[in-house]
């Protein structure tokens, strides 16, 4: 293998490396393969003394904290060229406008579904008030002109179950009220922690 | 030779190298050779790591056409050397108390 074999592919091994650290690696040993040259060593023979790529690059990668390894992960590997600057300037009508149509979206998806416990609940509040007439009503029967003990009976039966499918609706909405809660608290870790991580990367 | 041992030594090494003049990777690789093995793969996770403990600095200069790196010792790696000598010191009885042929009690 030649030197400038052995250090292309040395780069390619310390691939994940922030760039600073890639390329104080490889200009110390292509130093080193230089002076053993100067010492009368053929290339070949230079560079088979530095040892395989595997393991130096794995040995340098070793050495490095892994705060360093990390941030060099997050960090783009370069900074934005000029065109694709005036692009994303020139494009900001069409792509500005996409992306306020999806965090629109987003958010009369999240309304919608606050909307639906709301609805829910209504309905919660409506068997409530159903089990409510029903007994109230079966209570004034013997009072009214009209009534029976049958309609009274009924009355009363109708309004236990709407009492019962009450508490029993109330507590499904509750649950997933609860739900709605955990997920919005999720959702905005989420959005916070992306949010904070574009920040690394400027 | 134990590898924490050998890792440590090397460190104080490649100081002793550089204590009295200016050196590059490879000059400092001849240089310890005769005492300890040494590769360039060892080297260099040694000087890095004793640059970011500032106890060297790096500087670039011309050589031949082209950059060479030479390392120069800064008052704190000489410090770890002479810290060295006296933990070495420490050791050296420890030693003495290991190899000593009796050791039983002197009262006794």
């Amino acid at each position: 293998m030649n030197k400038s074999d052995f250090l292309s592919e040395l780069r390619r091994g310390l691939g994940c490396l922030p760039e600073e650290d890639i390329e104080k690696s490889v200009d110390f040993y292509a130093e080193m393969i230089d002076d053993k040259m100067e010492e009368g060593l053929t290339e070949e023979e230079a560079v088979a003394e530095a040892g395989s790529v595997d393991e130096i690059s794995a040995q340098i990668i070793a050495e490095i904290p892994l705060t360093r390894l990390v941030k060099a992960r997050v960090k783009p590997k370069r900074a934005l060229k000029a065109w694709e600057i005036v692009l994303i300037a020139a494009g900001s009508p069409i792509w500005l406008s996409l992306l306020v149509a999806a965090a629109v979206t987003v958010v009369s998806v999240y309304a919608s579904l606050w909307a639906v416990i709301v609805s829910l609940y209504a309905v919660v509040l409506s068997f409530g008030a159903g089990g409510l007439a029903g007994i109230v009503g079966a209570a004034a029967c013997p009072f009214l002109s009209n009534g029976n003990a049958a309609a009274a009976v009924m009355s009363l039966g109708a309004g236990l179950i709407c009492a019962g499918l009450a508490v029993l609706s109330y507590l499904g909405c509750f649950e997933i009220t609860k739900g709605m809660i955990v997920l919005t608290k999720k959702a905005l870790c989420a959005l916070r922690s992306a949010v904070i991580g574009k920040e690394e990367r400027k | 030779m134990d590898i924490q041992l050998k890792r440590g030594l090397l460190d104080i090494c490649v100081l002793a190298a550089i204590k009295n003049e200016d050196s590059y990777g490879y000059n400092i690789i001849k240089k310890i050779k005769p005492y300890v093995e040494i590769s360039e793969s060892t080297l260099y996770p040694i000087l890095r790591r004793l640059e970011s403990a500032q106890m060297l600095t790096v500087k670039s200069v011309e050589h031949n056409g082209r950059l060479r790196k030479y390392y120069s010792i800064t008052p704190l790696g000489t410090e770890r050397i002479e810290e060295f000598k006296s933990e070495w010191q420490e050791i050296m009885s420890v030693y003495r108390f290991i190899t000593k042929e009796d050791n039983s009690d002197e009262q006794e």
